[in-house]
């Protein structure tokens, strides 16, 4: 893991001093608001609907259980004892004081964390893969990549004051599990013909309003090219970039406006200027970072237990089955830990469950901790041996659910029980789906199915790509919400079909009740996925079970 | 024609605190609803708004938000702004939880 320099703690220390300076302008009266929001947006710092919301960045999803007690603490402390898992793997403190914001930040400097540029019109925290360093499936380790796009982002002079924010994402795998296609850029780790590693660029993929998927903008890159490529191609958008209309800021308008041909003509253009300005130190610099990412220890040691526990326990091996994925060392598992107990909050941990989780990291998983775009925790690397003791600390901390990738496992974003942008609420649906399909104990026969729930238009509970995707909105002061089905976030990127008309708040769960029954007639069997039955049938069939009094009155 | 003029009150976020607010006829500000001035007259509710927002050491994002006249004082007449003087839905946070600790005090 990354450990910060002399130079990084100075850096930062000097931030949140300047920080801190300025919360006391403000309330001096010093500084008016319109001078103050620039600012504490810039260090993560909203205004919602009941109190203010710290955002914190948790770069490409790492932690260590060090820094994860931190979070706790700032739960405890500062907050009312639980944060916010985020889909852009950021934890959200939700009702901070101003005059406490900038000891926040300090405890966070203590630890190597902050909350720059997660908000503003800059370059957002860089998400990565969440099995990063442990994926069977990864040419290399994303996240020394992700570390230099930090350092280098982290208060470019250039992208501090652009016309709309930017989302950079980086993974390696086979698969995609950074949802790439949805970011401004994205950088996937290859290797050519040739078995030479480089990197390929997407860009102009977002969610959002006009939803779009990423385009390749350079199918191969040798390494040093990279992060000049980057520049190059922020540089151009930010000179070009429609600032006359929020809505159409994004780079995925100017790219889909000014043609992909064209875009990269002009991103070629600019890296061979900005190229000269590289002297090869970012080369240097990433050496560096990568040793900070060497994998840990892996212990060989026979699997006894494991086995033991797998055949004797079944609410273990359930959760074997369901939360486990492979890992590239053997003997080794990655284990998702799943933060969407059935009605609760998804994406919520308490200060005791945080510190639950750092204490098992500590013990059992290499004090190495991961926050995933879907809103789980991670535990990336523990030896199969420690799997049943890790299930029974999990258990301790009610952290045990068997959920992952089932209907329950839900994204929400946090809509209008907190957000200021907000038109419906998400949580309260989402805890009400997952409860619903708990009682119905179906969801193990359901299988793969993604649900993503957003309480407005901009997307951050990642609606869009959801297999069934659920948006909230104000529809003349009622809130009513919309479906969309056919979505997808993995290479396969696709932006879900509406199916027809919005349900009211308490007719949604029950349409989502209807539509997954509907899906169990309709399937060719057990093994195949609601999205696959989508891609054989079409919406219409699926469209029959959600509205089945259209259909009746057609008849 | 423009849209006929709908009774508001004035609302803000507490400068340090973050937590929802109202302008009161004296100038002040609560942290109830049903206190809070309840404006029937366009003019009026405009320059009362300026008047709030001039008020920079104290509040944030003032503005004027739809209310209903109720039994105790305004009343809200949207979901938005019912969960602004409520709290959260998935916890008993917020004003919820004020209102109630006031009232244990109280009692």
């Amino acid at each position: 893991m990354y450990q910060y320099n002399d130079f990084d703690k100075a850096f930062l220390a000097e931030r949140n001093r300047q920080f801190r300076a300025q919360v006391e302008r403000r309330i001096a009266g010093n500084l008016t608001e319109d001078e103050f929001k620039p600012l504490r947006l810039m260090n993560g710092l909203y205004l919602q609907l009941h109190a203010y919301m710290l955002r914190v960045a948790i770069p490409y999803g790492t932690l260590s259980s060090k820094q994860m007690d931190t979070l706790a603490l700032l739960a405890e402390k500062w907050d009312k004892g639980y944060g916010h898992f985020t889909t852009r793997q950021n934890i959200q403190y939700n009702w901070p004081k101003l005059t406490d914001v900038p000891d926040m930040l300090d405890a966070l400097g203590e630890v190597g964390m902050h909350a720059i540029q997660t908000s503003g019109n800059t370059i957002r925290n860089v998400t990565a893969d969440h099995f990063a360093g442990a994926a069977a499936d990864e040419l290399e380790d994303p996240r020394p990549i992700a570390e230099l796009i930090r350092q280098w982002s982290t208060d470019h002079p250039e992208f501090q004051f652009m016309g709309r924010k930017f989302k950079i994402a980086v993974s390696a795998g086979a698969q995609d599990r950074a949802v790439l296609k949805a970011h401004d850029l994205a950088v996937r780790i290859v290797q050519n013909d040739a078995g030479e590693i480089g990197y390929q660029v997407l860009v102009g993929g977002g969610l959002g309003r006009t939803p779009m998927i990423g385009k390749v903008l350079n199918d191969f890159l040798p390494r040093e090219d990279l992060l000049p490529y980057i520049e190059a191609t922020v540089s151009v958008w930010n000179q070009i970039g429609r600032r006359d209309n929020k809505y159409k800021a994004r780079i995925k308008i100017t790219v889909h406006e000014t043609g992909l041909e064209e875009f990269r003509a002009m991103v070629e253009e600019r890296f061979e200027s900005v190229r000269q300005s590289f002297s090869g130190i970012d080369q240097d610099l990433l050496q560096d970072i990568k040793a900070h990412f060497a994998p840990p220890a892996f212990r060989n040691a026979p699997t006894v237990e494991f086995d033991r526990a797998y055949d004797t326990n079944p609410l273990f091996r359930s959760w074997v089955d369901t939360n486990l994925t492979t890992h590239r060392a053997p003997g080794y598992a990655i284990v998702t830990v799943s933060i969407k107990k059935h009605g609760q909050t998804p994406g919520d941990a308490t200060s005791d469950q945080m510190r639950a989780l750092a204490e098992i990291a500590r013990q059992y998983g290499h004090d190495e901790l991961r926050i995933s775009h879907e809103q789980n925790v991670i535990l990336p690397h523990v030896h199969k041996s420690d799997l049943p003791a890790v299930y029974d600390a999990l258990r301790e901390a009610d952290l045990h659910t068997a959920n992952i990738g089932l209907v329950s496992d839900i994204i929400a974003c946090p809509g209008m029980d907190y957000c200021a942008l907000a038109t419906a609420r998400s949580i309260p649906v989402a805890q009400q789906i997952a409860t619903r399909f708990d009682e119905l104990k179906l969801e193990h026969d359901i299988g793969h199915l993604q649900i993503k729930i957003s309480g407005c238009i901009n997307a951050c509970g990642h609606h869009h790509v959801g297999h069934i995707g659920i948006l909230g909105l104000d529809r003349a002061g009622v809130e009513n919400y919309q479906i969309t089905l056919g979505g997808d976030a993995t290479w396969d990127a696709e932006i879900g079909q509406r199916a027809g008309p919005g349900f009211a708040y308490d007719e949604i769960v029950p349409a989502i009740e209807r539509l997954v029954n509907g899906y169990l007639e309709l399937r060719e069997g057990p093994e195949e996925t609601f999205l696959q039955a989508y891609r054989r049938l079409g919406l219409a069939p699926f469209k029959a079970h959600l509205y089945p009094e259209t259909q009746a009155n057609a008849a | 024609m423009p849209r006929a003029f709908t009774p508001k009150v004035i609302t803000a976020n507490a400068l340090i605190e973050g937590d929802v607010i109202y302008f009161t006829k004296d100038d002040t500000w609560t942290r109830d609803l049903a206190c809070a001035e309840y404006l029937t007259d366009e003019a009026h509710a405009q320059v009362r708004l300026l008047e709030a927002a001039q008020q920079v050491e104290l509040v944030v994002g003032a503005y004027l938000a739809d209310a209903a006249e109720g039994e105790n004082g305004p009343e809200p007449t949207h979901f938005r702004e019912e969960f602004r003087r409520t709290g959260p839905s998935n916890y008993f946070h917020g004003k919820q939880a004020e209102t109630q600790q006031q009232d244990g005090q109280a009692a």
